[in-house]
């Protein structure tokens, strides 16, 4: 094991550059494709780098550890294998990357596209070096969402949307289905590291989870890589530009579910279900996808079906489970990228040239573009499997490991539907050849073709060079073959990599295969027309018809459930809940009672009495909201009061004073809404909801006494311990605030801060609609006080207000020690503006206080952040407070602590929100034609001038 | 002493659940309003009942303390449930200020016929 921190970053560089050629596209197309090129090209040589040792059979690893107790961490590993693909996926992405810049037109958005296939070709990277498989998931996820974005890149095609939407749903699908694979492994391993994964194969084999695993897994890879009867998906994705379909579709994405079964080899493969499960799919493609190619006219189309037909044979080889496959699979991978890709390249310059893909209306294009036509014939017969190319080659090696393998005690069956794969794939790759280079030179071309310049064809030249170099001398490929493919293994492998291997069987079949396939070629019309009017299971119907019984069950459902009715979800969800609790409660076993029952002196008895006396008032009475409010607010006071009897002076003056601002917030609000409410529900709906709130009350109840009279094991000891040590505080409720549990009261008051600027927002939005209007329209009640601010009130409340100021400041400093802090200090403070505000009415007294509401709750949020990042400085974890004393000669020695600071931020952001829920609805009165009073005392006297007019005007007083 | 404790907190949330059912604005909000006391009630018994032992620390003597831990969590779950309430109501008063009408539910058969009609409930 070597170290491999370079791993990390060179895994992290694609997605940095992404964010890149967004913002250079201003500089023009060449610099945003050249900084496209500079993350790539410093990743590859990174690569490179690291190369030497891998070929040396040493495997680098890097981890950074994130949640070590859940498995979690950012590991990577470079080994043969990753190597190989890291490789593909670098260099194709450098080639494919000069191409784009050639092939997409002024009018497309050249930004975007640099930054999608950055971010897939990262993905990518994650996927091949990823030593922990959560982390693989993760990447694997992101390619299929990046390649959504590549497929559907020209939104306005709607070919390319419906490719996207299926590519996503059908990888997405396969992708959980793999989670669902990996996550038994790694509960099988106890690892999610994938080294320690592949290290105990024997375990995972002989688990009888191995099945579920294996099938859950191959269905994520299958799906990838399209394999019967998911390889739909592939043909619809070349929607998308050609050298998405060149980098996506041939080199990288679709090969991930090859490279995740090359992965996995060591853990999964060598059982009687891995061959029949993984060789016969990819047989079936193999054959399948050659057959279906023959029969496309769009170039395109041809070109996917026989990508289809490769990953076929790949998976087949794969599935064998024999070394010698394996490396047969490994040299395919190398070749099938060098002249699929270069195929794809040719297809894409045809169409840019000559505006059509359609076979049928192409040929003669040999004369007319010499140079794509060599391009492309050379890699054609590579497809085809020709000697001196690659292609022939690994097919060799591939039809040699056929012969060896009987599936079903048959010996037969499986050499011969490969020959029959490869007859069809000579067929198709010849016709490609001559239906589209040979023949007449046309004069009815949608536009003039000619060869293209030379950024557009430099990449599939590069690729074709080696496409021959390596089909002459392929023991240049033998040192990564060997490493990938004992990567895959797991053992040493000895690739001997040569083309002429003398006159065998395998050679028979290629021959057999070459004159099958001229034939058929030669046969294409008529197999074609029979070929059309056979019925076949159209895959885009099977598919739309799942679809669209998706989304109406779904629809049904919904509609079912979830219709709008929110007191049928609420009556729902709190039957469920008892009844599962009433299930807990009747299986489970609880220990019994421990702890003695407290006395109950008289006066608590009256608490009670009261708390019951008002709940049911509440409840009976909600029908008048006014006289509901207040009984709502006994409920308050007596709770407040039972917090100061059980031993919490701190909540007791938080509850008293939340309360008095609730209740004061919901009498404004109650101004604006009506004062009844109607009775609607019928008796039998009463009857019912009042049976669901008693068991739900009686549930709750019984839970709380349940665990009131048992003892528990509580870490409060090591807070009552340490807060005045650690924290410098004898309050030890408010040493937790801000020290011990800062961060949640950090958390808290920023929530705190969201809710005041939320509802600052929703009547901003509400002042501009419709509503706006209504209120303006709105009469006011006949009944409202013509005494808008008494004089009384006004001078009470005037006197109060430095009292009630130096109160919370009392209660803010002293907070530390004895009950009190800067929540209930903002509180009172509030109440004290509070108390202005509805002797003088809110605009008079805000026109006399400068203060931004907004931007109190940022400095609050603000300060106690800074607080936290101080304790950074000094060395500590966020918010560790520091605290310590002052001595002036004559007074009392002082503490100071820097947790008072965060408090002050707590103060600051608690008063800002709820004064600026107050001004919210300030706001609402002044548009529904509230006016300021010129001084703090005022008689309104227009209803008195109403009333003089109107002698029978006498004010109602009902609906109070 | 507990059982007082246990049947205020199951009082609170019978008569909480029973305003939540109903089928205007402003019960509900009493009826969360009602749900939260009993919650927070609930959560600060969870570190047990204790009479004259605050979480004070005393220099001078040896004495027991009523859990802090829980009273420190429902001190912010009080100032939150504040936070809540007020958005209720101001979601609420805009709900009826938009439609001129505080009914929750929206038509039965308003959702799964045409997905035009979101956002028309009050």
């Amino acid at each position: 094991m070597t170290d491999g921190s370079i791993l990390a970053f060179i895994a992290i560089l694609p997605f940095l550059g992404a964010l890149v050629p967004g913002v250079m596209i201003r500089a023009g197309r060449n610099a945003c494709a050249t900084f496209t090129a500079v993350p790539t090209l410093l990743a590859l040589l990174l690569l490179l780098i690291q190369a030497p040792a891998v070929m040396r059979g040493e495997v680098l690893t890097t981890t950074i550890e994130w949640l070590p107790q859940l498995g979690l961490s950012a590991s990577f590993f470079l080994d043969g294998l990753g190597l190989l693909f890291a490789g593909m996926i670098l260099g194709v992405g450098l080639l494919i990357t000069l191409y784009a810049r050639f092939y997409l037109s002024s009018d497309d958005p050249m930004g975007q596209f640099y930054t999608y296939l950055l971010l897939f070709q990262g993905a990518m990277l994650g996927i091949v070096l990823s030593d922990n498989i959560l982390l693989l998931l993760i990447f694997w996820e992101l390619t299929s969402l990046s390649s959504f974005l590549l497929i559907g890149y020209w939104k306005h095609l709607p070919e390319g949307r419906q490719g996207a939407r299926m590519a996503l749903t059908v990888t997405g699908a396969g992708g959980l289905a793999m989670i669902g694979g990996m996550l038994i492994l790694g509960n099988i391993v106890g690892s999610y590291n994938l080294t320690d994964i592949l290290a105990q194969g024997d375990v995972i084999k002989a688990s009888e989870w191995y099945l579920p695993a294996l099938i859950l897994i191959l269905l994520g890879a299958f799906t990838k890589s399209a394999q019967f009867p998911f390889h739909f998906w592939l043909p619809h994705a070349m929607a998308a530009p050609t050298p998405v379909s060149a980098y996506l579709h041939s080199a990288t994405m679709v090969k991930a579910g090859v490279f995740l079964m090359a992965r996995m080899w060591p853990a999964l493969a060598g059982t009687d279900a891995w061959f029949y499960i993984v060789a016969t799919t990819g047989l079936i493609t193999m054959v399948l996808g050659a057959v279906i190619a023959l029969f496309k006219d769009d170039l395109k189309a041809l070109l996917a079906f026989s990508t289809v037909s490769h990953l076929g044979l790949l998976t087949m080889l794969l599935g064998f489970g024999t070394k010698a496959a394996a490396i047969a699979a490994m040299f395919h991978i190398i070749n099938h990228l060098t002249f699929k890709a270069a195929l794809f390249m040719t297809a894409g310059i045809i169409d840019h040239e000559t505006h059509t893909r359609d076979i049928k209306r192409l040929g003669g294009l040999a004369k007319l573009m010499p140079i794509t036509a060599t391009i492309g014939a050379i890699t054609a017969l590579s497809m085809a499997g020709l000697i001196p190319l690659n292609g022939f080659i690994s097919k060799e090696m591939m039809l040699e490991e056929t012969l060896h393998t009987t599936w079903y005690h048959n010996p037969w069956i499986v050499p011969v539907l490969a020959t029959l794969g490869a007859c069809f794939s000579v067929a198709y790759s010849f016709r490609f050849v001559f239906h589209v280079f040979g023949g007449k030179v046309r004069d009815d071309y949608p536009a003039t073709p000619h060869d293209p310049p030379f950024g557009l064809y430099a990449s599939p030249a590069l690729l074709t060079i080696l496409v021959v170099v390596i089909g002459l001398m392929p023991h240049l490929a033998e040192p990564l073959v060997k490493v990938a493919a004992s990567a895959v293994t797991g053992a040493e492998t000895k690739p001997y990599l040569k083309i002429w291997h003398g006159f065998n069987t395998a050679l028979y079949m290629s021959a057999l295969a070459f004159v099958v396939g001229i034939f058929l070629l030669y046969l294409h019309g008529g197999l074609a027309r029979i070929w059309d009017r056979m019925p076949r299971p159209e895959a885009k119907a099977i598919f739309d018809a799942i679809m669209q019984a998706s989304v109406s069950s779904a629809r049904w459902l919904i509609a079912g459930t979830h219709n709008g009715v929110m007191s049928r979800y609420l009556a729902v969800f709190v039957s469920f809940t008892v009844v599962i609790g009433y299930h807990a409660y009747a299986t489970g076993g609880a220990a019994p009672a421990t702890r003695e029952m407290l006395p109950v002196p008289p006066i608590v008895w009256i608490g009670w009495f009261g708390v019951l006396a008002a709940t049911w008032l509440v409840v009976s009475q909600h029908h008048r909201r006014f006289r509901s409010l207040i009984y709502l607010s006994i409920i308050g006071l007596m709770i407040s009061g039972g917090f100061v009897y059980l031993s919490a002076p701190d909540l007791a003056l938080t509850q008293i004073s939340v309360e008095t601002v609730t209740i004061l917030l919901l009498l404004l609000a109650l101004y604006f809404l009506p004062k009844e409410t109607p009775v609607e529900s019928s008796a039998g709906k009463r009857w019912r909801d009042g049976a669901i709130a008693v068991a739900g009350g009686v549930a709750v109840a019984a839970l709380a006494m349940a665990f009131l009279t048992r003892d528990v094991d509580t870490i409060s000891a090591y807070h009552l311990a340490n807060s005045y040590k650690g924290g410098g505080g004898t309050n030890v409720v408010n040493v937790i605030l801000v020290d011990f549990r800062g961060y949640d009261t950090y958390g808290e008051i920023i929530v705190l801060g969201i809710a005041g600027l939320t509802i600052y927002a929703l009547m901003d939005a509400l002042l501009r609609g419709p509503a706006a209007k209504r209120l303006r329209d709105r009469a006011f009640s006949p009944d409202r006080s013509r005494d808008r601010h008494p004089l009384m009130m006004v001078v009470v409340t005037r006197a109060m207000l430095p009292i009630a100021m130096l109160v919370g400041v009392y209660i803010f400093l002293r907070g530390h020690n004895q009950p009190g802090g800067g929540f209930v200090a903002g509180l009172v403070i509030s109440i004290a503006f509070l108390m202005q505000y509805m002797a003088s009415g809110f605009a008079w007294t805000q026109m006399r206080q400068r203060m931004e509401y907004h931007t109190m709750i940022g400095w609050g949020v603000l300060i106690a952040g800074l607080t936290g990042v101080g304790a950074w400085l000094a060395g500590k974890p966020f918010l560790t407070s520091a605290y310590g004393y002052l001595h002036f000669p004559p007074i009392e020695e002082f503490e100071w602590a820097t947790a008072i600071v965060f408090d002050l931020g707590v103060f600051l952001a608690v008063l800002g929100a709820v004064m600026l829920m107050l001004y919210s609805l300030s706001r609402i009165a002044r548009f529904a034609g509230e006016t300021v009073n010129v001084e703090p005392m005022d008689y309104d006297p227009s209803a008195e001038a109403e009333e003089n007019d109107d002698a029978a005007g006498q004010p109602q007083t009902e609906g109070q | 002493m507990e059982m007082i404790v246990a049947s205020a907190i199951g009082v609170l949330t019978a008569g909480g659940i029973y305003l939540i059912l109903r089928l205007r604005a402003f019960p509900v909000i009493l009826g969360m309003a009602m749900l939260s006391y009993a919650v927070n009630v609930f959560l600060f018994a969870t570190g047990r009942l204790a009479i004259n032992a605050p979480p004070i620390l005393n220099k001078y003597a040896d004495v027991s303390y009523s859990d802090p831990l829980p009273q420190a969590l429902v001190l912010t779950a009080i100032v939150i449930s504040f936070g809540m309430t007020a958005v209720l109501v101001m979601i609420a008063l805009g709900a009826y200020l938009e439609a001129d009408s505080d009914a929750i539910d929206m038509d039965d058969d308003a959702v799964g016929t045409a997905a035009d009609d979101k956002g028309q409930g009050a």
